[in-house]
């Protein structure tokens, strides 16, 4: 009786395995398509190299970015009470939901040559974000930065204010608090928000491809290059993805379990 | 030489937290005393906690701790929680969770600018101090209570404070290993020079740790005065409960407690070593002539001081055992006590609290 019981419900085991197959086959099939005679040629060619190049590059000046303004962001958010606190939410939260190509086309608006800001800021600096480098950058870190907001935002809350009380008490400065207690109290968050962050920005394609395009060596980040190739030439889309699957891979195992406790 | 009020804390405040709440308080510690608030929870202990270490700046009136003025809100005059010089054991001990021992220790330290080295060596010898040698490297959550307790007052004291503000130092301790606990706390508190300012709901430790007490009601101070003072004479029926206890250490042997010149039964035969009883004083019963019947604790004594309070009187016995006996005002009249009269004591060896007090701290 008691054994029937413990016996998993079949259909659940059934449709659970349909949920892997979905995450296992796609694998599989770039695997099997793998040509791993010619694949160090293939990933020795300018195209991937600076595909790989530019995409490590602007992933992590977008993490960078993120790390500077999101933590601030994320603090006022969680520990300052002022109107239009859960309108800023939104507006923070609006990325990870809206399609990326209309981030893209927004980010175009707003800094194009034309632009609301873009036209000041060309006329000021001479400095044009559309098709260059800073541009996707600036795109991946509109894509991207959301992650690590919300993940550093919830753990600012979760966290005993009572801490920074007594840290201030024992003669801590405001930076001295921050430094010493806060963030290495909310340590195991602020990681899994810059890596579910670099992560994002790693992978970016809509917003990148709209607003930055896509010009070898400036602008053509690792995803673009993908697409391109699988018009052109499919080995070297397949050697591209399959550095790609690695790179994550290898965050991921390089972050063992203990990191992901806190997502 | 400085006057022990010179170094004191000298405070009189008023603070409002939203349309309900607010304290008034007034406080006056001089150097090498201990005073507690003692109060139920949401009486506005934590927040007066706060309000002295800085963390919520006050409303009215002011506190100086040492002749500098702290918190002045007419004066304009608000000094941060970190430059003042107050060493305080929070609630919960709050030892940061990521750092060891000796790095909890040496945090005032090092936030005051002392170089790494010499923080290092001013922790370790706190730890030493205070029984920690060979914890230093562990972490907090690997701590017992009593343990952490002392690491919360070693990094309170290595600062140097002008002011030692414990919040409920011993709430968050098992109940076994209080009572020794308490007594090495009131060890501690006495090798501090300056003021000492206990926070608790327990009546007993304020009771054993403050040279005075202040009962604190609905944010406001209701009664102040010695332990002594306070449990014979409460002047609210709040105080009344809570100043209850009459609190006796003694020696036991084989369940009989020897108490100054008197000894007293316990209904347990198996107690031995140093004790704390607590017998409430309406647990005693008071007669005229010698009471017949199954209570093995009476004895002959006569009635030192009669205080009424409504319904209630309460008693203060004289020797060989001064005690405090509550009784009904209407039994009080019935009996027709008086001051100076000679009456007989009962208590029921069941109704006496026994805690053992040979608990050693050491053998957490």
């Amino acid at each position: 009786m008691s054994r029937r019981t413990l016996r998993p419900p079949p259909l659940m085991v059934f449709l659970g395995s349909i949920g892997l197959a979905i995450f296992v086959v796609p694998f599989a099939g770039l695997l099997a398509r793998v040509p791993w005679s010619d694949l160090l040629t293939l990933l020795a060619d300018d195209f991937v190299t600076d595909a790989l190049r530019l995409s490590l590059v602007t992933s992590l000046a977008a993490t960078l970015i993120a790390v500077i303004v999101g933590i601030p962001l994320a603090w006022i958010m969680a520990r300052l009470e002022f109107p239009g606190r859960s309108l800023v939410r939104g507006l923070v939260t609006l990325p990870l939901v809206l399609p990326p190509v209309v981030g893209g086309a927004a980010l175009l608006f707003a800094l194009g040559r034309r632009g609301l800001v873009g036209e000041p800021l060309n006329q000021a600096t001479g400095l044009l974000l559309p098709f260059s480098t800073w541009g996707v950058v600036v795109a991946n870190t509109f894509v991207a930065m959301p992650f690590l907001v919300i993940t550093v935002e919830g753990a600012l809350r979760n966290l005993d204010q009572r801490f920074e009380g007594a840290a201030a008490s024992l003669g801590a400065g405001r930076w001295t608090v921050l430094r010493r207690v806060t963030l290495p109290m909310i340590g195991p968050s602020l990681v899994a928000g810059l890596v579910l962050t670099w992560a994002r920005a790693f992978g970016e394609f809509g917003a990148t491809i709209t607003f930055a395009g896509n010009l070898q060596g400036r602008t053509q980040t690792m995803p673009l290059a993908v697409f391109v190739a699988l018009e052109s030439d499919r080995d070297t889309a397949v050697a591209l993805s399959l550095v790609m699957v690695i790179v994550s891979l290898a965050v991921l195992v390089g972050l063992r379990e203990r990191w992901w406790k806190a997502l | 030489m400085e006057s022990a009020l010179g170094r004191g804390l000298e405070a009189g405040f008023g603070l409002r937290r939203g349309d309900s709440f607010r304290i008034d308080l007034r406080l006056s510690i001089p150097a090498g005393t201990t005073v507690a608030l003692l109060g139920p929870n949401g009486a506005g202990k934590s927040t007066a906690v706060s309000a002295i270490a800085g963390l919520l700046p006050i409303d009215s009136g002011s506190i100086s701790l040492a002749g500098i003025t702290l918190d002045e809100p007419a004066a304009g005059v608000l000094v941060p929680p970190e430059a003042r010089r107050i060493g305080v054991v929070f609630q919960d001990f709050l030892l940061f969770p990521h750092m060891t021992v000796i790095d909890n220790v040496a945090f005032g330290l090092r936030s005051r600018g002392v170089s790494r080295a010499e923080a290092m060596d001013r922790a370790r010898a706190w730890l030493e101090r205070l029984d920690l040698t060979g914890f230093e490297r562990r972490k907090p959550p690997q701590l017992s209570g009593g343990q952490a307790q002392r690491v919360a007052l070693a990094r309170a004291l290595v600062i140097d404070p002008d002011l030692l503000l414990l919040d409920e130092p011993l709430a968050a301790l098992d109940v076994t290993t209080r009572v020794g606990l308490r007594r090495a706390l009131a060890r501690h508190l006495d090798d501090f020079p300056g003021p000492r300012l206990v926070i608790t709901h327990d009546p007993t430790e304020a009771f054993l740790l403050a040279d005075e007490v202040h009962i604190v009601e609905d944010g406001a101070v209701t009664q102040s005065g010695s332990p002594d003072e306070i449990r014979l004479r409460p002047r609210t029926a709040y105080a009344a409960d809570l100043a209850g206890s009459n609190l006796l250490f003694g020696e036991a042997t084989r369940g009989q407690v020897v108490v100054g010149s008197h000894l007293i039964h316990l209904a347990e035969r198996d107690v031995d070593g140093e004790v704390l009883l607590t017998i409430r004083p309406s647990a005693i019963s008071v007669h005229r002539i010698e009471p017949e019947g199954s209570q093995r604790n009476t004895w002959q004594t006569s009635i030192a001081v009669m205080e009424r309070l409504g319904e209630r009187t309460r008693i203060g016995t004289g020797a060989p055992l001064p005690l405090t006996v509550e009784l009904t005002s209407e039994a009080t009249n019935d009996l027709d006590l008086e001051v100076g009269k000679t009456v007989w004591l009962a208590i029921k060896a069941t109704e006496i609290g026994v805690e053992a007090g040979s608990v050693e701290t050491r053998s957490e």
